[in-house]
Order: structure tokens, then sequence, then C-alpha cells
């Protein structure tokens, strides 16, 4: 006896819901996942009519399956959005450029325009270069601070209002673990919000309108629907600290699935106690770009690449921040500590 | 590069090679006896007085434990709750720097009947223990789980909460120095120190009741709910106002991550804070959060502390049969690589404070009916909570009399409670063929559906795993009718009611 859808109860089940357990046909999956993320925008009030939405496009099925699912819903709905494809090269050869091929196939089957921005014209280094200086271990920092502020430069480039990003409910669930795990009670506070405060020039708003979607069900939908998308890990990311909490995720999901929505949950009941200090915003006294310290972290970061001194902003430095300012040369001993180590 | 706060002013040493006659690295005269941490050699006196220190320092910075007050010890007969049991019957004792001025006395709660031990070694570990009680000099109980099931209801009601600042801790101090700080020894029910073997009927029933959640997760979580319910009884009937509870550092970070996966973001203060209260006469305090497992085991070797094993629902589990056991093997496994993951997750916690979203004199009915923590069920627009029912809903088919699929229902945090409501009165035809809870057929489906509007959303988790709500002790059950009573009958005079007071 085959199951049967249990919404429409007319057609075969052929999958069954990672997040609820119910066994649905692909119709009503599709309309399910739609209508869900559709409710996200509506409830959060992500969106304005007129708007231009630019889409963090990486290749990978998050972003694939957003930008599916952004257009469809804008006409479905009438959002009203000028939708465009901003997409980050970060230089790592066999990884990203074969995803920036995804990205501009994506181009042509939605119709939507697309610019890359990379690091090698934004900062002059590309990972490949950095990760033969820092090693294998601290790298991805380098990249997640970059990128965010290319992703920025992009869309101002590109003149957008917002942009959205393909972070699933995996992903928020995982950054509340890691921020638990490493202490940090400001980062805990705001990383359940749905979309970034909106102040400020140098600064676009960004919303996650997947926050609610399990990973699973993302690839489901991407399966089903033939989404086509590249699909492997970044080989410089296997020693990350955020793997540790990515496996821990994956095996309280084994043990309950609705764990990841319960975490979410967590996260945004948290409250902190009053009197915690908190870094306050401002902006880089170098570059003008958002920043809680006198200078933002990836001026810091570059200066330590540009001087050869690659733990430069791997850990509290901010003493030296003045002194870089003020372009004076470091004291030997501060050089000797901050050069590489043997990885 | 695993903690935010982290500096690298240090240049990297040669880790030294461990000798046997280096010195203690605070008195630089005895011996080292234990490394407590990387680089931190102590000799046995200094060790001692370390660990002291540290128990004292944690309740005199909380001055919560007034003088001559009645403080009631649980202890589960492990290493640290009988390593506080030493603290303090040595923080008694006439020749103690600076005498604790509190009046303790020992519970013991015997679960050996929910995790299925068998009647001789239950008989045998409670003497053993009872052995140690006997030489402490201290006041004892010793209390079988199955007395949960006959617990009054007034367990749940929520007394008026004691408030208290620090000008009252001082005004007891003063109190108390006038009166003669005269050591009033408390008294226990001496019959209740030994009691009689539990009736096989009664053990099979709490067997049962356990037995009725279908995951490991939900009868960790069932079981530590009685406990907590059976220690504020005692604590009450026995006139104590304050329980110390042996939790240590290690196994509140352990909490403190099994709690965030289980939904208790907005309770966190309160399941692993130094002093929890939620049941507002009286107070859990946790005095052991600062020591780590590992300095607790050392102490209770060097300086023979006594502590009776006794097994537990996760003993001998594997890592993935729950996910209390499953958080425990990460954070070990993650200690050894990272050994300051324990402390930092212990700081983290310190940071946090409970959301209270209604006055301090909360309403009963904004209280959970199991943990009786503040509800954190308000479904508010772009929520995870709302994201869940929505997604349940999207995926069955809709109950009859509902509008059109594209435009939600009004109140969709109804829908389950709603559906049952209209199955018990049998008039409509609910056409809910495939729905989870299967309401249309039996009664016992619209109870449990009725039960979690009472219910936090990590209880509404418990209680979806269990298979039937009414192997619930009955003080729960008749709680439960009263509270959907009062919320029916203010919902008929809402409209007359000038405030929102009880």
């Amino acid at each position: 006896m085959p199951i049967l859808c249990s919404n429409c109860i007319d057609k075969r089940a052929v999958l069954k819901r990672p997040k609820t357990g119910h066994s649905l046909c692909k119709e009503c999956f599709f309309w399910a996942f739609e209508e869900e993320v559709h409710m996200t925008i509506e409830s959060a009030k992500l969106f304005k009519p007129g708007e231009i939405v630019g889409i963090a496009a990486s290749g990978g099925k998050d972003s694939t399956v957003l930008a599916h699912v952004m257009k469809l819903l804008n006409e479905r709905y009438n959002y009203n959005l000028e939708l465009m494809l901003l997409s980050v090269d970060e230089g790592i050869s066999g990884y990203r450029d074969d995803s920036l091929e995804t990205v501009k196939r994506n181009q042509q089957q939605y119709e939507l325009p697309l610019k890359i921005v990379s690091y090698e014209e934004l900062y002059g280094w590309t990972m490949d270069a950095i990760v033969k200086q820092v090693g294998l271990k601290n790298n991805c920092t380098f990249c997640g601070v970059f990128r965010r502020q290319a992703l920025d430069r992009g869309a101002i480039m590109l003149k957008v209002d917002k942009i959205c990003t393909g972070h699933n409910a995996d992903d928020v669930a995982e950054t509340v673990l890691m921020n638990v795990l490493r202490g940090d009670i400001a980062r805990l506070r705001r990383c359940t919000a749905i979309s970034t405060a909106s102040e400020g020039d140098g600064v676009v708003p960004r919303c996650k309108p997947l926050k609610y979607a399990y990973e699973k069900e993302i690839v489901l939908y991407a399966y089903f629907k033939k989404l086509d998308y590249f699909s492997t890990e970044c080989i410089y990311s296997p020693n990350a600290y955020r793997g540790y909490a990515r496996t821990f995720l994956k095996d309280l999901e084994s043990v309950r699935p609705s764990s990841i929505m319960n975490i979410v949950h967590s996260g945004e009941n948290l409250s902190v106690r009053e009197g915690v200090k908190m870094p306050v915003q401002g902006t880089c006294n170098q570059c003008g770009y958002i920043s809680s310290q006198s200078l933002c972290k990836s001026c810091v970061l570059l200066e330590g690449l540009n001087r050869g001194l690659p733990k430069l902003g791997i850990g509290k430095h901010h003493r030296l921040h003045d002194k870089i300012l003020s372009k004076e040369p470091l004291t030997e001993r501060e050089q000797r500590k901050l050069k590489s180590v043997d990885f | 590069m695993c903690q935010v706060e982290e500096d690298y002013h240090e240049p990297l040493q040669r880790a030294d090679p461990l000798s046997v006659s280096k010195k203690c690295v605070k008195c630089k005269e005895g011996t080292a006896a234990v490394v407590i941490r990387a680089g931190d050699a102590f000799c046995r006196v200094c060790f001692k007085e370390y660990f002291i220190h540290k128990f004292r320092a944690m309740l005199g910075k909380n001055r919560v434990i007034f003088p001559g007050e009645k403080v009631l010890l649980a202890v589960s007969g492990g290493a640290s709750s009988c390593s506080m049991l030493r603290q303090v019957q040595e923080g008694l004792s006439q020749n103690a720097h600076k005498k604790l001025r509190f009046s303790p006395g020992i519970v013991f709660i015997d679960e050996g009947g929910a995790v299925g031990q068998a009647v001789e070694d239950r008989r045998r570990a409670a003497a053993e223990l009872q052995a140690v009680f006997t030489a402490t000099g201290l006041p004892f109980v010793t209390v079988p789980l199955e007395e949960v099931l006959d617990l009054p209801s007034s367990v749940l009601a929520a007394a008026s909460l004691v408030a208290s600042g620090t000008g009252a801790y001082k005004a007891a101090v003063g109190d108390f120095v006038r009166s003669g700080a005269a050591g009033c020894r408390t008294s226990l029910d001496p019959e209740r120190r030994a009691p009689a073997d539990v009736q096989e009927s009664r053990t099979r029933s709490l067997q049962q009741l356990i037995g009725s959640a279908k995951t490991l997760t939900a009868r960790e979580d069932l079981l530590s709910t009685l406990r907590q319910h059976l220690l504020v009884h005692t604590a009450r009937s026995e006139g104590y106002s304050k329980v110390m509870l042996g939790d240590n550092c290690t196994r509140l970070a352990i909490k403190l991550l099994t709690s965030i996966s289980l939904g208790r973001g907005a309770q966190l203060a309160q399941d692993t804070g130094f002093s929890d209260s939620r049941y507002g006469d009286i107070l859990l305090v946790r005095p052991m959060r600062d020591y780590s497992a590992k300095e607790i085991a050392y102490y209770n070797r060097l300086f023979g502390v006594p502590s009776v094993f006794i097994p537990g629902l996760e003993t001998k589990a594997t890592d993935k049969s729950s996910i209390q056991r499953l958080t425990e093997s990460f954070v070990t496994k993650l200690q050894a690589d990272f050994p300051s993951t324990v402390s930092t997750i212990y700081r983290t916690s310190e940071k946090l404070q409970t959301a209270c979203r209604s006055s301090s004199t909360a309403d009963l009915c904004d209280r959970c009916l199991l943990c009786m923590c503040a509800l954190d069920t308000a479904a508010e627009n772009a929520s995870a909570f709302k994201a869940t029912l929505i997604s349940e809903q999207l995926s069955q088919a809709q109950a009859a009399g509902d509008t059109s699929v594209v435009t939600p229902a009004p109140k969709e945090h109804e829908s389950a409670a709603a559906i049952g409501k209209r199955c018990t009165s049998g008039a409509e035809d609910c056409g809910n063929a495939a729905s989870g809870e299967g309401c249309c057929s039996s009664a016992k489906g619209a109870e449990s559906s009725d039960l979690r509007s009472l219910l936090c959303y990590s209880c509404q988790l418990t209680i979806r795993d269990m298979s039937s709500v009414e192997r619930l002790p009955h003080y729960i059950l008749s709680e439960a009718q009263r509270r959907q009573r009062r919320s029916q009958m203010r919902e008929e005079i809402g409209e007359f009611l000038l405030d929102a007071a009880d």
C-alpha cells in the first residue's frame, strides 16, 4: 500500500520532510517550502516594494535555491523587487573558479544581471597567496572577514538597497553553538537576527530569507526541481573550529530532527545580563568601514599580510592599532611574536 | 584561536618535561602533588586551601544563605555532591576559620526504581550512603522516587517570591549575632532515615511512567523534572528554605549546551546559574559550580571523601542514544583538545539572565506546568516557534472549515488545541486523516494537545515524545485541569477585568 501525501491525500508520497517527518508528494513539498519562505519574508517584512535586492550567489546549493525561490516568489506574489546576482571570487583555484561557472549559468537561466568582485582587485591578495603565508589553521578568519567587506563593496558598486544571503537554519544553529563555545556574548546576541541593522553609509543591510529552512530540505528541493549547483567542500576548511560545531549539530539532528529549530529558538530567546560589556559601533579610521575598534578587522589583517606578520589580527592586538595608524615600525619583540609559526 | 578574548602575549614556550621533584607553584616549598591546569602544580596543603577557599568564596560572593538558615543538601551519592557534603561538614566544624553559620540537613533521593535496579542493590547502596551520612552527624532522610506519585499539587503552585536585597542579608547577620549565635540543630523525621522497602506496585507504576516516554532524551528530562519536584516538596515539608545542589562546572557546561539543544534558551540562567528562584519560596543554589570534575576527583582521592556510585538512566548508554549523552561526549572530547572549553562555556553562562516578560510576581498561567519557568511560547511574527507551527500546518491536510490555503489561519498556535477541542465536542468531522496526533479517535490525543498550551517549548517536546499522558502523576494532571478551568473562566470575563493581576 503506497503511502499517500499527507497534504493532498491524493498523490503518492515521494519524500519525507526532514523538518516535520510528514510524507509529501513533490508538488506539495515545493508548495510548502516556497510558502514557508514567503511567510518568513512577509512576517519579518524583509523587503519593500521597488527595492533593488542583491542575491549573494556562490554557486552552492543555498544560493542557487535562494536565487530560484526569490525569482519565483517575486513573480508569484508581486514583491516588485529588482533582483541581481552578486558573487565574490576569493581566488581559490580548483574550487571557486568552478563554482563561479555555476553562477554564470544561473545568470543565464534566470536572466538576472551579475557582478563578480574578487579579492585580487579589492585587496591585492588571493586566498591561495594568503594560505601560503598564514597556514591552514587561521585562514577561514581572513576569508570570512574579507568576504563580508567584498559583498558590501560589490553591493555599493551595483547600487542595491539590500543584500540577501543563503544562510539556512543549520548555519544559524551552528553559529549559535560556536558562539557559546567561544564565549562571544556580543555575537551570540546578534546572530539569530534575521536581518542586520541598516544604519551608516558603506553598509548595506543584509537578510536571510532561508533562515528557517533546513539544509536537507534545501537539497531535496534542488534535487527534485533539478537545479544545478556545485557541491564541494572548500579545500582549506577542514581545520576550522566551526567543523566541531557542525559535526555536533549533525549528530544532534540524527538523535532528534527538531534540534536545529530548537537551537534557533533558544538563540532567539537568550537574554544577556545588564552590565555586560558590549562593543560599540563606530567607523574605521583608515578606510571608513564600520568597526568597533579604531581600525576595522580587514585593515588589520591586510596590514599583517602586507608586512609579512600574518598573526596580526588573530587574537587581541588593539594596542597595536594606534601604531599601525601612525605607521610606526613595530619593535623587534612584537615582530617576532607576530610572524607565522610552523604548520 | 578558539576564544574571542584570547591574548597572545606570551612567546611560545617549550613545554617543561614533567619531573617528580617539582615544587608547588604557590608556596614554593612543598612537593607538588596535583597538576590542575597545565603548569599549575600544587602541593597537598595548598590544594586543600585552594579548594576550600573556592567554596567559601562562592557562598560569600552570592550572599543568599543567611546565618541560622536551614539548608537542605541534595546528595546523590556521586563525587560532586559527596564533596559538597564534606565541604559543608568541614566548614561547620569548630576549628574552622570563620565557621559556616547555617543549619544543614541531607536528603538522598533513591532513584533505583526508575532505573530498574534490583531491590537488594537498592538496599545496599542506600545502606552504604546511610553509613556515610551517619558519620557526618547531620540529620538526613532517604526518599524513594516513588513518593513522587503521591505529591500534592501544591508543589506546582508558585509561592510568592521572597524578595531579598543586600540589606536583608546584613539585617539577617545582625539578628543572628544578637540572638547569641545559637546553632540550632535541625531534626528530620527519624523514621524517614531508612524507610521500609517500597511496594512493588508503586515501583511498577513509576517504571511505566518513565517508560511511557519513548526516547531516552525525554526520559532523562522527565526524570530530572520529577526529581526536582520531589526535592522541593521535601524541603517545604521539612521546613527548609534553601536547597544546595552538587552540580560541578563540567556538568553545568554540558547542561548549558543540552539546554540550548532542547530549546530552553529562555531558561538558561535558571538552569545553570548559581541560584534558581523559580519555585518562589525555595531557592536552589549550586555552590560547586566553580569546580571542574577533575578538581573534585583529585580532592576526593587525596582526602578520602567517600562516595557511592549508583547507576542512572544513561549509564553505559551509547553516544547517540540521547541528546544529554551526546553533548557530554562532545564536551569532554573538545575539552581534551582545547582545555579552556569548559571554563569558557561557564563564563558565557554567567553573562546570561532570565528574560522576564511579565512582572516578577508572575501569573500562574504564565508558567510552565512541568518546569515552572516562564513560558516562551508567544508565537511572535518571524520567530522559530511560529515557523515550526507554519511548517506543521502546511504539511498536513487542512481541517474542515479553514479558509483558503494562501492566507494563513488567523491564530495558528491554536491549531493543535483547537482541533483537539473540536474533536472532544464530537460534533464536527475533523477531516484530519493523517494528523500526527490522531486526535479524532481518542480523547487522550485531545488531552495531550491541551496540555501543550500549558507548557514551555522544551517541555512540549518532552510531552510529544510520550505515548500517553495518563501515566503522569496525579498532581500534574489535576493541576493542569485546574489551570485550564481558570483560563476558561478568565476568557469569559476578560473584558470586565481591570488589570492583569491574578
